[in-house]
């Protein structure tokens, strides 16, 4: 039996062991677990280039937390609005379904919109990814990387959001537990794990 | 599980993120000594994650085991902290002014 056929029809091939109602969720989760062991990567490596410089530039003065406290209250707010929406398919209610997923992709775009206007400023301000006016260049390195890694992840979400709107737009795909409910579920697990990031994110280059 | 669980009060989540945000920045703010400072956020952000995982992605109404697959990533990367200390223990480095900016410019 092909992927496709498995997923639509109502006889899944074998039951999933820990996520009984669909074999996907257990695949992103999988999926989740390895992207995270990146960003973790990532944030340790940091730390150690951090800890081991003498004149790290102080993030808190360099790159400023309004803007950015700013961008994490919206992917707060972005996360309930994708279980909101996930909710609203359960309980078949195909308007509200709709209107917050909208809510949630354009909360990641303006995330995203964000993004590139602290960049700007920043790399208007002399801020490169291979020095700084200020102290050790690896300060710009792992800013950009780290940053612009977890950017590309909310740039895939957005995508993957626009994806669902269109499926649960569509009249033909039913609303309440089944296929839809399932598929868009899942992506709102990655996209609830792009706001996880950013809180680590947030708090060890912005905060710390 | 669509239906084995209530839904949880999502803006009730939503709400307490928001206010652990706003003790984030008020801790940094504050200006408290460096290792109490490291102490607090990690706490908060671990808390915050936490509540995202447990509620917005639904952990919290699967199997246990798979909670336990999320947290090795947790575990993996604490370890990493410990591996790398001999890389950076050993010499505290200096970046070369000759790559700032200025002197990229200057050629």
């Amino acid at each position: 039996m092909s992927q496709v056929a498995s997923m639509h029809s109502a006889v899944e091939p074998a039951e999933s062991p820990l996520t009984p109602e669909n074999w996907g969720k257990l695949g992103m989760w999988i999926f989740l677990v390895g992207d995270a062991m990146g960003f973790g990567t990532l944030l340790a490596g940091y730390g150690a280039m951090r800890y081991g410089s003498v004149d790290w530039p102080n993030p808190l003065e360099r790159l400023g937390i309004n803007l950015t406290a700013f961008m994490t209250f919206l992917l707060i707010c972005s996360s309930v609005t994708m279980v909101k929406g996930l909710e609203s398919i359960r309980l078949r209610d195909r308007g509200k379904a709709k209107m917050y997923l909208a809510l949630t992709a354009l909360g990641g775009a303006g995330f995203l919109g964000l993004q590139v206007f602290e960049w700007t400023h920043l790399i208007e301000g002399g801020l490169k990814i291979y020095a700084n006016p200020w102290g050790a260049s690896l300060f710009g390195t792992t800013f950009f990387i780290i940053t612009g890694f977890h950017g590309l992840h909310v740039t895939g979400g957005v995508i993957y959001l626009l994806v669902m709107l269109s499926i649960v737009s569509k009249a033909s795909n039913a609303l309440g537990p089944g296929w839809t409910y399932n598929v868009v579920e899942i992506t709102g697990l990655y996209w609830h794990f792009v706001d996880l990031v950013w809180i680590m994110v947030f708090t060890f280059i912005y905060l710390l | 599980m669509a239906e084995a669980h209530a839904s949880p009060n999502y803006w009730m989540i939503w709400f307490y993120l928001f206010i652990l945000t706003v003790v984030e920045i008020a801790v940094v703010l504050s200006h408290p000594p460096k290792l109490l400072l490291v102490i607090a956020l990690v706490s908060l952000a671990l808390a915050k994650a936490a509540m995202v995982a447990a509620y917005f992605m639904h952990l919290r109404f699967e199997a246990r085991t798979l909670s336990l697959i999320a947290l090795t990533p947790l575990v993996l990367g604490t370890l990493l902290i410990f591996i790398l200390i001999p890389d950076h223990s050993a010499v505290p480095h200096k970046t070369d002014p000759g790559i700032k900016p200025a002197a990229v410019q200057s050629h």
